[in-house]
């Protein structure tokens, strides 16, 4: 069984500064790490993997720093790193850089499950791993928390749904999204960061892939960010004093007053 | 792909079940009424699968112009294939401008399968949607990098206009017994839906208690509580008020209470009225999954704690002492 896990590389904090000038987050001189929901489903990969004798591909669409990523992944139990890479692909939206995953996906060979994270920690849209599925003409479970069974072209699952969870089976290959209820991400050890040095990452461009040059980049992309701006402060900010009964009988009112109880 | 000029009308997929229209398919219908009224266009309801037809009046009521029903049986409960293979279809026929969906785990699911397909953009878990008039666009705001950045994202040449709205982000519209509108049957038996996917058994959890993405008010706990027996003191308040209750990361972590109740950057994002932090310091990453409360109580022996920043009201206390004379409180007051 051979098992892609997509994975992101992003800032390490959400703390970030806007600029205006170039309407764009400014995340220059951050440190970038894998996405932390995706490194749920490169644990789960590699867990079935020390359970089965699966082999492990892990696969990231980005600059040049993403290969360090790439490497951690390896060093925490893949096998083996696919960097699809090319400056064209700046500013691609979620179904563009689904498009280019996809091709990606089929140009490493034949594979039976796909796992994503639910969504990644910056832009958050949460598109990518159904889009994917899309894209490669595929099945998709999302927000799986458990892998119940898994062999030979089947595979069963517990989705989380908004009241509790479901459980699914389908055939694979498939893609499936997971959320960290699902496991317990190992850190990367010292000895598989030096081992993942030595491996060779291929980096793939928009020809290498053949991709249609409508379909990524800001000219394959339907949408657009027309503006980003900071949340709008909070306010208040006021600080209930006296003796705890009086306190809470002064929070009551105040909750009563604003219609909320 | 369709283009520009030949769409119309703003579509909402209503998600149901057992004859429920879910709270968040209501709130989408007010925020495309906003959206149709100000752009002279209309309201569609698109409700799929067996109940669907009995849902019509109650839709008009609460703002749709057009109920468009597909009462197949091949779509009794979601499945994402065969919803994106009856969605493109009635897409295309129709050519509707706009498409709101809901931001649940299905809409969630549904929304981006179904933008590839058409080859249209998608707005993801949009807290905010406006008409552009001028431009023909539908302006979408989401909350990006944990809410520290709101982005604005139009798609300015391809329809229909994709959106999944955040749950509580609207509020619903009031019923209106004398509003008008009609019923369109579509027949979509000729129609192939795939089906690869199979659903063997839906458990829901925590039943009885109030969701938490739907609750008006949410009490959440954190490190402070100290254990799991103590999460007890959490849960009478949270059910004084009929509010849900929430939980921290380190709660969770903890293992004091189910990956269900977290609330934060990697568990579920609420919206209610009123949410309680209770023994909760404020780490940036829980802020982000309720700072968007209307308002915000803290209780934290810690005045220093960063959750009183973003608090409406904070109170510097013991949580054992403080929460149990609240929920008494609460309780006389709505006596």
């Amino acid at each position: 069984m051979r098992i892609v896990v997509s994975i992101k590389q992003v800032p390490e904090t959400t703390e970030v500064k806007i600029d205006p000038a170039k309407n764009s987050v400014d995340t220059e001189g951050l440190t970038r790490i894998i996405n932390p929901y995706d490194t749920y489903a490169l644990e789960e990969a590699v867990r079935i993997k020390e359970a089965s004798g699966a082999t492990v591909a892990v696969i990231s669409v980005g600059p040049e720093k993403v290969d360090e990523s790439l490497r951690e992944a390896l060093a925490m139990g893949a096998d083996e790193g696919f960097h699809l890479s090319d400056p064209a692909f700046e500013g691609s939206d979620p179904l563009a850089t689904a498009y280019i995953l996809a091709r990606g996906i089929e140009k490493l060979g034949p594979y039976d499950l796909v796992i994503c994270g639910r969504q990644a920690m910056d832009g958050a849209s949460g598109q990518v791993g159904p889009s994917l599925a899309e894209e490669l003409g595929l099945p998709c479970v999302t927000f799986v928390r458990k892998i119940e069974e898994l062999k030979e072209g089947y595979i069963r699952v517990q989705r989380m749904t908004d009241d509790g969870y479901e459980v699914v089976e389908g055939p694979l290959p498939m893609v499936i999204t997971v959320v960290k209820e699902i496991n317990e991400p190992r850190l990367a050890s010292l000895k598989g960061l030096m081992k993942a040095k030595r491996v060779t990452i291929p980096v793939w461009n928009a020809s290498d892939l053949g991709l249609d040059p409508a379909r990524y980049g800001p000219a394959g992309s339907p949408t657009s960010v027309a503006r980003l701006s900071p949340p709008p402060p909070r306010t208040g900010g006021e600080m209930i004093e006296g003796t705890p009964e009086e306190q809470v009988r002064i929070l009551v009112r105040k909750l009563r007053d604003a219609k909320v109880l | 792909m369709i283009g520009k000029a030949d769409a119309r009308n703003i579509w909402i997929l209503i998600e149901h079940r057992g004859g429920k229209v879910a709270g968040v398919s209501l709130e989408a219908i007010g925020v495309a009424r906003k959206l149709a009224d100000s752009s002279s266009q209309e309201v569609w309801a698109v409700a799929l699968g067996p109940g669907a037809q009995a849902l019509g009046a109650d839709l008009i009521k609460v703002g749709a112009d057009v109920v468009l029903t597909a009462e197949d049986a091949r779509l009794d409960g979601f499945r994402d294939d065969p919803y994106t293979d009856a969605l493109t279809h009635l897409v295309t026929t129709y050519k509707p401008s706009a498409l709101i969906v809901g931001a649940t785990s299905n809409g969630k699911s549904l929304a981006p399968r179904l933008a590839s397909r058409l080859r249209t953009g998608l707005a993801s878990e949009c807290v905010d949607l406006e008409w552009d008039a001028a431009a023909g666009n539908l302006v979408a705001v989401r909350p990006m990098y944990g809410g520290n950045v709101l982005a604005t994202v139009v798609c300015p040449e391809v329809r229909p206009q994709l959106a999944t709205l955040r749950v509580k982000s609207a509020p619903r519209p009031e019923p209106d017994p004398a509003r008008k509108g009609r019923v369109e049957k579509a027949d979509i038996s000729g129609v192939e839906l795939r089906d690869r996917v199979k659903v063997l058994e839906a458990v829901e959890t925590g039943g009885g208690e109030v969701k938490l993405e739907e609750a008006d008010i949410v009490v959440s706990g954190g490190r402070g509580v100290g254990g799991p027996e103590k999460f007890s003191v959490i849960k009478a308040l949270a059910e004084a008020c009929r509010g849900a209750m929430g939980a921290s990361r380190a709660a969770v972590d903890a293992g004091w209470l189910p990956y269900a109740h977290q609330v934060g950057q990697t568990g579920k994002t609420v919206s209610p009225k009123v949410y309680i932090a209770c023994g909760i310091s404020g780490a940036i990453q829980h802020l982000a999954g309720m700072k968007s409360s209307d308002i915000i109580v803290a209780i934290n022996k810690n005045p220093e704690a960063p959750i009183f920043k973003v608090a409406t009201y904070g109170i510097v206390g013991d949580l054992f002492e403080v929460v149990p004379l609240l929920t008494e409180e609460i309780k006389e007051a709505s006596a």
